[in-house]
């Protein structure tokens, strides 16, 4: 019994140094973003339904386990049974987990279509990968800048002190109306990049020759922040992305400022 | 015969002697150690390129070295693992113990055994010799996507084409080897459904082996007529498709889990009834499994593309066999549990890093589960939720198999019994470093932070800082390792039986702790 208060009392200050920090920091997220796109917030109900059903499944079948463990010990002078076959546990059990499946595969289909309906866009932005940094064309507006990482180079080499958004800042951020179906249009101008903004739920391949798709509809202003998810060259985690949702006003009155300039940010 | 045996058996006289007996050597047990012990330097190596890594990962900014080395070290430290560390020692295994499991004198072909091991080395040397070329030594990660690895990637590159030529001729060798010893040299009695499940196991990865290094080596080699002789088979500039490698690639690379998996799965299902003192639960069901796992692997691989804007259908068709994978690996799971329910359950460590790997290896396929979900999956991909993921099922998966199989089996290879205190004690420090590491990299992944980044934002501090701090737990624990294999080498401890474990069963436990060199040079009764 002493033996078991000493084990309970080191877990519990393992846990309290997990919990403690809590408090001093706020980088301690475990989740996804629940988002702020009809197809973000399917993902996450997805992921949570899919999380949920794994520690189901996780409890009955380690609890068994554990119990055979622990009551099943040589130590504790039992003999071994003898059996070693079962036919219809077998089946059962791979029956049970198939049925399993298919309850998470019907919702997971549905939001795949769902997302795959890029169809009656009310704006379309074309997004080109470059190494290493994106270029942003807005196909109706005639809008086309570059986005790089406005991060300065003395926080990456810890000569300062780095800002909040250190490495998740750009100097020209992309500009959005909320409300809108945005199409978005991937390509590459080098090697392959993925565009990933999680609050958004897209995460798009960007291959140079080739165009994907993706669209949102943003439920809410706000700056919503991604960066490169594909290995492209040394400067890899050097290419943020930053969306800036606005009103329809706003983003009108912003369209009308850029009209005319065709590029910003240095161009190579 | 007696001569051959004291050649065998006597201490080598000089030098040139000790090269050539290791060299030249046609014999299973010998080669096997061969295997063991180079898998288990580039285990090694390959942990000094992670703990490189977590240790610039430690905290954001730049730290210890530039973000062109990071890649460099990401690349190589996936390419030795993979083949140079995990699929060796898999080899290793099979070599030494097959033979004694169906009662063969020795593996079938002998002397292309003694080839495949040595062009190992070999695709070694090739492969470390990039890191001191002029540019870099490859840095597009081990996947080797094109247009990065074609167009843009450094000269070096055709040293890793030609390493992995060399490492896919020796797997394939050894495959072969595999298959033909198990169909041709079991005794006799010994129908392939008495087989123990370990030879099984081999038989489905060795068929796997011969599916697939074709593919990768057809895929190489497609890179190397691109870098080197104007195709343009993956460039879209000249009418190729980027998208085509990743195809091949990924043909190769899903099956290739498996053959990394499979033999873990062989050697968990021979411990786990021995130190239950239990049958295997389910032997048939178990096979079945085995197999239907291999027939799927080749039928899943675009899951690792699912973002690169395959079309609805095809999303839909690869969800679906991904999602069908989990049912067959639910059986040997459920099976292994079965197996330990109302058994006498004794913890020896080689049981200890076996119910490590059921419960760690099952939450990794629990994310892996997650990942099959294709809109999740949008989310997952290339984040550190994916790393956490593979992680799980190939450091508490396959690499705890490999341990578990090496305390298991090192008393019946040199005789002695290892420090079970010492032993007991790698086991903790290794699986507190290894949930320490990779746990918290799921909760990176799913807060948003992609994979193969050398430097991060701060959200991202606190659980790089853990996970570095495990990574450097469990890498040193490995010294626990090596001090109780080279005790064990060197005689010292325990003599062990020729059983070793209480509740082994099966023809290697029939031979001597060591067994001779040359053993079963007449079929043993089997039954």
């Amino acid at each position: 019994m002493e033996y078991v208060k000493k084990k309970f009392l080191v877990f519990l200050i393992f846990f309290n140094f997990l919990i403690t920090p809590r408090l001093a920091f706020a980088a301690w997220e475990t989740n996804m973003p629940i988002g702020v796109t009809p197809i973000s917030h399917a993902i996450y109900h997805l992921h949570m339904l899919v999380f949920w059903i794994c520690v189901g499944i996780a409890v009955v079948v380690f609890s068994i386990m554990i119990y055979s463990l622990i009551r099943h010990r040589k130590s504790r002078g039992v003999r071994a049974a003898q059996f070693h076959e079962h036919f219809f546990l077998e089946i059962a059990w791979a029956i049970v987990p198939f049925i399993i499946l298919i309850v998470i595969a019907i919702p997971a289909t549905k939001t795949l279509i769902k997302m795959n309906d890029n169809s009656d866009p009310e704006l379309t932005i074309k997004v080109t990968g470059y190494q290493w940094r994106w270029r942003y064309a807005y196909l109706d507006q005639g809008i086309d800048f570059f986005s790089n990482l406005s991060t300065p180079t003395e926080e990456l080499q810890n000569q300062a002190k780095k800002n909040q958004w250190y490495l998740l800042e750009v100097d020209h951020p992309l500009v959005v109306p909320i409300h809108k179906k945005i199409r978005f249009l991937f390509t590459s101008n080098d090697v392959i990049h993925s565009w990933w903004v999680p609050t958004l739920g897209i995460k798009r391949d960007t291959i140079p020759g080739f165009i994907n798709e993706a669209w949102a509809k943003i439920d809410s202003k706000g700056t919503y922040r991604g960066q490169c998810a594909e290995l492209c060259g040394t400067n890899h985690a050097f290419m943020p992305i930053v969306v800036k949702a606005v009103s329809e006003k706003e983003f009108n009155l912003w369209a009308k400022q850029q009209a005319g300039e065709l590029i910003h940010g240095t161009s190579t | 015969m007696e001569q051959v045996l004291d050649l065998g058996h006597s201490a080598p006289r000089g030098l040139l002697r000790f090269i050539k007996r290791w060299l030249f050597t046609t014999n299973h047990k010998e080669i096997g150690t061969l295997y063991l012990l180079f898998s288990l330097l580039m285990f090694f190596i390959g942990g000094v390129f992670a703990l490189l890594i977590r240790a610039e990962l430690f905290q954001p900014g730049a730290r210890l070295f530039n973000p062109e080395f990071f890649n460099q070290m990401t690349t190589l430290h996936g390419l030795v693992m993979l083949f140079l560390a995990i699929m060796p020692a898999f080899s290793g295994f099979a070599n030494w113990m097959i033979p004694l499991m169906i009662g063969a004198p020795d593996m079938a072909m002998p002397r292309m055994n003694n080839w495949a091991f040595w062009i190992l080395p070999v695709a070694a040397i090739l492969l470390f010799s990039t890191l001191f070329m002029d540019g870099s030594a490859p840095n597009f990660g081990w996947t080797m996507y094109a247009p990065l690895s074609t167009t843009y990637g450094p000269a070096s590159t055709d040293y890793l084409i030609l390493a992995i030529h060399l490492m896919g001729l020796s797997s394939l060798m050894g495959a072969i080897n595999i298959i033909v010893t198990i169909l041709n040299l079991r005794t006799p009695g010994m129908t392939m459904m008495k087989m123990p499940i370990f030879c099984w196991s081999w038989l489905v990865t060795a068929f796997l082996l011969i599916g697939v290094m074709p593919v990768l080596a057809a895929a190489v080699t497609m890179m190397l007529m691109d870098r080197h002789f104007a195709t343009s088979f993956f460039s879209a500039a000249g009418g190729g498709d980027p998208l085509l490698y990743q195809h091949l690639f990924w043909f190769f690379g899903h099956p290739e889990v498996y053959i990394i998996i499979l033999p873990a799965f062989g050697i968990i299902s021979q411990i786990i009834p021995t130190f239950s003192r239990k049958k295997l639960f389910g032997y048939r069901f178990m096979v079945y499994a085995l197999l239907a796992i291999a027939f799927l692997s080749f039928i899943v691989w675009v899951h690792h593309m699912f973002v690169t804007g395959v079309p609805l259908a095809a999303e839909l068709f690869f969800m679906y066999t991904t999602m069908l994978i989990a049912v067959p690996t639910g059986v040997k799971v459920f099976n292994w549990v079965t197996t330990m329910y109302r058994g006498a359950i004794s913890f020896e460590t080689p049981m200890l890093f076996a119910l490590a790997f059921v419960i760690l290896f099952t939450i990794g396929g629990f994310s892996g589960v997650m990942l099959a979900m294709v809109p999740a999956d949008f989310q997952y991909q290339d984040t550190y939720f994916v790393v956490a993921h593979f992680h799980y099922v190939l450091v508490p998966g396959a690499l705890f198999g490999a341990i578990a199989g090496a305390y298991y089996w090192l008393p019946k290879m040199t005789g002695v019994m290892y420090n079970e205190r010492l032993g007991q004690c790698h086991f903790w420090l290794s699986v507190i470093g290894v949930n320490l590491t990779f746990f918290p990299m799921h909760f990176l992944g799913l807060a948003g932070m992609p994979r193969r980044i050398a430097d991060y934002s701060l959200q991202f501090a606190n659980f790089n800082a853990i996970a570095s701090l495990g990574a450097f737990i469990f890498g040193f624990a490995q010294l626990f390792f090596l001090y109780i294999i080279i005790q064990a080498m060197r005689g010292k401890g325990k003599k062990a039986s020729a059983q070793v474990w209480e509740g082994a069963e099966g023809l290697e436990w029939t031979l001597s702790s060591p067994p001779p060199l040359h053993s079963f040079t007449t079929p043993p009764k089997f039954e």
